[in-house]
């Protein structure tokens, strides 16, 4: 794994995105119109963005320019816009290739988000692979997409679900870990950042222990490719899955990328056009990949936009960027422990960008209304990770999470606000 | 604090948020309904002792933010003693207090949660015990209710 900066390193100094010794919060900040307004009378300052980002203008214009310019239906036109179009989605998967670092632009597969990846990869598990009594193994801080997938397959397929462990300071247990590993484990499906807790999960570490048993591993993402770095091929994995809208993208638009030799072995998800080479009533033939995954008319806005996010996101320096979001995750750590009542949920050594919290006396919902009206954006509720909620024997919690945009300030206002919050509340 | 706050979290629902009545288990009853909000996450248990049609008892329990406790604490104050037909209509009554903000006139304490109406997002959060009574007195199948 890249170096994730210690926490400790950056003490309470104000964080600013510095770049080649400019400041660049405000340049940043500049580019993301939606960050430019007021909600309830109070400049907004948004740290929900776990749940999704928002989009720069590099973003916005990207979808406007196809829109405007070059849209037409992509694979299938021989006219120039339909050429203009093909280009520019091939070339976002070019983008995209780089940005994870696949071997192959073959294996990277447009789909909806996280959610749809992870779903077409049971199902071709399934079909594939699956026995009964054979299993699957994925981690008690899922998210319920990396849950329900699994409990479905397995109940259609008489495999079985188990769960590694966690431990209570939201870290995984990894001494259990390979012990659930046997020689009926088919799949290691892990989530890379825990979207309710924040842990990285020392993936590189597991993917090469359940490869020594010859499992293969699917990394869910969804919360880390815009807070760590991801290089498919160092890490391994034999899956990697994400959704565009947490990484400055479009909603709507996701990335599986998988290695080839899994992906020739699974049978298609979706038939339709644009996945076959042949087709007659008595026989059809597959498309090569990716295209054999990618069934329909594909958001070709969207893909053209994630490609455009990414490309703007790699213009950072990334360690600067690391450096700046662990600095504000900091912050919002010793500045939220310190308010009264206040109990951080998940205090794994290696996090990122969220912070999952409770307040005694006051239920994460309620709080979430009042924060709303000092006008900041907090994520209140199960955060589709019920299991986890349970773990820690909590209904639900408030969560802040941080982006690139984020300043001290913000983290500043929540503080602020939390304490407003519970003066009113008294 | 903004006036709309302040209107959504009056003492009264502050109160019974924290302190809500009825919060126990009822044994035994003649209906047991569950509800979930599966937005948020809040989970409660509703329990009725009915006879000769009459609501002899209710009692819950379950966990959510104030305005879900309130709201559910304050219903089974207001049910308690009722005749089922009379408890379905102030469920219509209430129903209609929370889309519209307008109370019927003999909404008593309950037009305090009419404040709700200005919080979208919460709306399901003041009706969740509501439907749970509408369910197990209309129909009364054991199944859980949502508010999905
Ligand atoms: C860890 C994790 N996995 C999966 C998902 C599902 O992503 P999507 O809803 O974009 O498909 C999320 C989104 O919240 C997530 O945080």
């Amino acid at each position: 794994m890249a170096e994730q900066p210690s926490q400790q390193q950056f003490q309470s100094s104000p964080s600013a995105l510095v770049s080649d010794g400019r400041c660049l919060t405000d340049e940043v900040r500049h580019q993301f119109p939606t960050l430019h307004q007021h909600v309830h009378g109070q400049p907004l300052v948004y740290l929900d963005n776990a749940a999704t980002t928002q989009k720069p203008e590099a973003v916005l214009q990207a979808l406007d320019h196809y829109y405007r310019c070059d849209n037409a239906n992509v694979h299938r036109g021989v006219h120039a816009l339909s050429e203009r179009a093909t280009w520019a989605m091939e070339s976002a998967r070019d983008s995209i290739q780089q940005f994870i670092n696949a071997a192959n632009r073959e294996e990277v597969i447009f789909v909806r988000g996280t959610t749809e990846a992870i779903n077409l990869i049971a199902h071709g598990i399934a079909e594939s692979i699956l026995q009964p009594g054979d299993e699957i193994l994925i981690s008690a801080m899922e998210h319920h997409a990396n849950i329900v997938p699994w409990q479905l397959v397995c109940q259609r397929t008489q495999s079985v679900l188990k769960v590694i462990p966690m431990l209570p300071s939201g870290e995984l247990d990894l001494e259990a870990f390979p012990l659930l590993l046997s020689s009926r484990t088919r799949l290691l499906a892990v989530s890379h950042v825990s979207n309710a807790l924040g842990t990285v999960n020392p993936v590189a570490k597991m993917i090469a222990i359940a490869h020594d048993h010859g499992i293969p591993v699917l990394v869910d993402g969804a919360q880390a490719v815009a807070h760590t770095p991801v290089d498919v091929q160092a890490l391994d994995c034999d899956f990697y899955v994400f959704s565009g809208h947490k990484v400055y993208g479009p909603t709507g638009i996701g990335i599986l990328y998988g290695k080839q030799v899994w992906l020739d072995r699974f049978p298609p998800y979706q038939g339709g056009g644009e996945m076959i080479r042949r087709v007659s009533f008595d026989h059809t033939e597959f498309n090569n990949l990716p295209y054999k995954f990618e069934a329909g008319t594909p958001a070709i806005a969207e893909a053209i936009g994630l490609g455009a996010a990414l490309q703007w996101f790699s213009h950072f320096r990334q360690h600067t960027l690391w450096e700046h979001e662990a600095t504000l995750l900091y912050q919002l750590h010793a500045q939220l422990k310190a308010v009264p009542g206040v109990k951080i949920i998940g205090n794994a050594k290696e996090k990122t960008a969220v912070c999952s919290f409770t307040v005694a006396g006051i239920h994460p919902h309620d709080l979430g209304t009042l924060l709303d009206h000092s006008g900041i954006a907090v994520r209140a509720g199960h955060h589709c990770a019920m299991p986890v909620m349970d773990f820690f024997n909590v209904p639900a919690t408030v969560r802040a999470s941080v982006a690139i945009y984020n300043t001290t300030e913000d983290i500043a206002r929540l503080i602020n606000g939390l304490e407003q919050a519970l003066e009113f509340w008294q | 604090m903004n006036p709309e706050l302040k209107q959504l979290y009056q003492e009264l629902i502050m109160d019974h948020g924290r302190q809500p009545r009825n919060f126990r288990v009822l044994s035994p009853c003649t209906h047991k309904q569950q509800a979930d909000n599966p937005l948020c996450g809040d989970q409660l248990t509703l329990y009725l002792d009915v006879k000769n049609g009459v609501v002899q008892d209710i009692a819950f329990q379950g966990h959510g933010c104030a305005i879900s406790m309130a709201s559910s604490s304050m219903m089974t104050q207001e049910v308690k003693g009722k005749s089922v037909d009379n408890a379905l209509a102030l469920f219509k009554k209430f129903h209609q207090l929370i889309m519209s903000g307008e109370s019927a006139e003999d909404m008593g304490r309950l037009a305090v949660l009419g404040g709700v109406k200005a919080f979208p997002m919460r709306v399901k959060c003041a009706t969740l015990a509501w439907h749970a009574l509408e369910h197990a007195l209309s129909a009364n199948d054991g199944q859980a209710v949502t508010t999905e």
